[in-house]
C-alpha cells in the first residue's frame, strides 16, 4: 500500500472520510451558516475554513460523533468567533440602530404608549393555522432578513439553538441587559415588518 | 437583568413598552411573581398587547420553522465545491 493509501485508510477507520465532505457537508454546512450570518460569501467562507480546519485536528475526531455533528460543531465554533471578532463593530451597529430606530419609532417615548402607526392590529390568522400559511412565512423571513446581524444572531441562538441567555451573552460579549433590549427590539421589529407587508 | 423598580411597576399599568417588553421576557426567561401580576392588570386593560402577544407567540413559532428551512434550497456553485475538495483531498494527502 502507497503511504497516502494508508493515512486514508487510518483516517476512515476513525469514521472519518474527507474525500466524501463536500458531497455530502458542503451544502447542508452552507446553509447552517447562512442561516445564522445572513451573507452568503462569509458562509461560504465559513464551509471551506470548517474542513481545513477538520484536517488539521482530525486527531481529536471522537468515533462517538458523527462527521456531521462534528463538523458542524466546529462551524459553529467560527460563526461565534465571527461575533466576537466583529463585537466592537456590532457594537457601533447596535449603537447606530439605537439612535436610528429608537424606541420612539414604536412607542411614545414620554409614557410608552403605542405610537398609532405601530400599534399592533390582528393579522387576522392569529387563530387559524397561521404556521401552514406559506405566504405568511416567506414574509417573515423577509424581515428577518432585515435584521441587524447581531439582533438576527441573538434570535436565532435564543430560538433555533435554544441556548441559555447566559451563554449568548458570554459568547457575543454583550451584557444581560442590552440582550433584553435586542430581543425586545427584535421582536418589535418583526411584528411590525409583518403587519405592514401582510395586512 | 436586575428587577424592575417599585416606581417602573407603577408605570406598568399605562405603558406599553414595558408590558411588551415583560412579554418578551416572560417568554423565554422567568419574570417576578409582582411582574406576573403587573403585566396581567395590563394585558386585562390593553387590547393592544393582548394582540402583540398572540402575535408574539406565533412569531417564534414560525421563526423556529422559517429558521428549520431558512438557506435550505441555498446551494454551493458546483465549480467551488469541485475547487473545496481538491483542496481538501490535497491537505488530507500532505498531512
Amino acid at each position: 500500500m502507497q503511504p497516502e493509501d494508508l493515512r486514508i485508510e487510518k483516517m476512515k477507520s476513525k469514521g472519518l472520510d474527507p474525500q466524501n465532505w463536500v458531497i455530502k457537508y458542503a451544502d447542508y454546512l452552507y446553509s447552517y451558516a447562512f442561516s445564522r450570518i445572513n451573507d452568503q460569501d462569509l458562509a461560504r467562507d465559513l464551509v471551506q475554513e470548517t474542513f481545513l480546519a477538520a484536517l488539521e485536528r482530525k486527531e481529536r475526531f471522537e468515533a462517538r460523533s458523527t462527521e456531521k455533528t462534528w463538523l458542524t460543531s466546529i462551524l459553529r465554533n467560527k460563526i461565534v468567533d465571527i461575533y466576537r471578532s466583529k463585537s466592537t463593530g456590532f457594537t457601533r451597529e447596535l449603537n447606530a440602530i439605537e439612535t436610528e430606530v429608537s424606541e420612539t419609532d414604536f412607542f411614545d417615548h414620554s409614557n410608552g404608549h403605542w405610537n398609532d402607526q405601530h400599534a399592533p392590529e390582528e393579522f387576522g390568522i392569529e387563530y387559524v393555522d397561521a404556521l401552514e400559511n406559506n405566504e405568511f412565512r416567506i414574509i417573515l423571513q423577509a424581515c428577518m432578513s432585515k435584521l441587524p446581524a447581531l439582533w438576527l444572531s441573538v434570535f436565532s441562538m435564543k430560538h433555533l439553538d435554544e441556548q441559555t441567555t447566559e451563554m449568548i451573552c458570554r459568547e457575543l460579549q454583550i451584557t444581560s441587559s442590552n440582550f433584553w433590549v435586542i430581543i425586545h427590539r427584535t421582536k418589535v421589529n418583526l411584528r411590525s415588518c409583518l403587519q405592514k407587508n401582510w395586512i | 437583568m436586575k428587577e424592575l423598580s417599585e416606581a417602573d411597576l407603577k408605570k406598568i399599568a399605562y405603558d406599553c413598552s414595558k408590558a411588551t417588553f415583560l412579554i418578551e421576557k416572560e417568554q423565554i426567561g422567568k419574570i417576578t411573581l409582582r411582574e406576573k401580576i403587573e403585566l396581567k392588570l395590563h394585558l386585562a386593560g390593553c387590547s393592544i398587547c393582548r394582540i402583540f402577544m398572540v402575535q408574539s407567540r406565533l412569531i417564534n413559532q414560525m421563526a423556529r420553522k422559517v429558521f428549520s428551512s431558512y438557506g435550505k434550497d441555498l446551494k454551493l456553485d458546483e465549480n467551488f465545491k469541485k475547487q473545496l475538495q481538491r483542496q481538501i483531498d490535497h491537505h488530507a494527502d500532505k498531512n
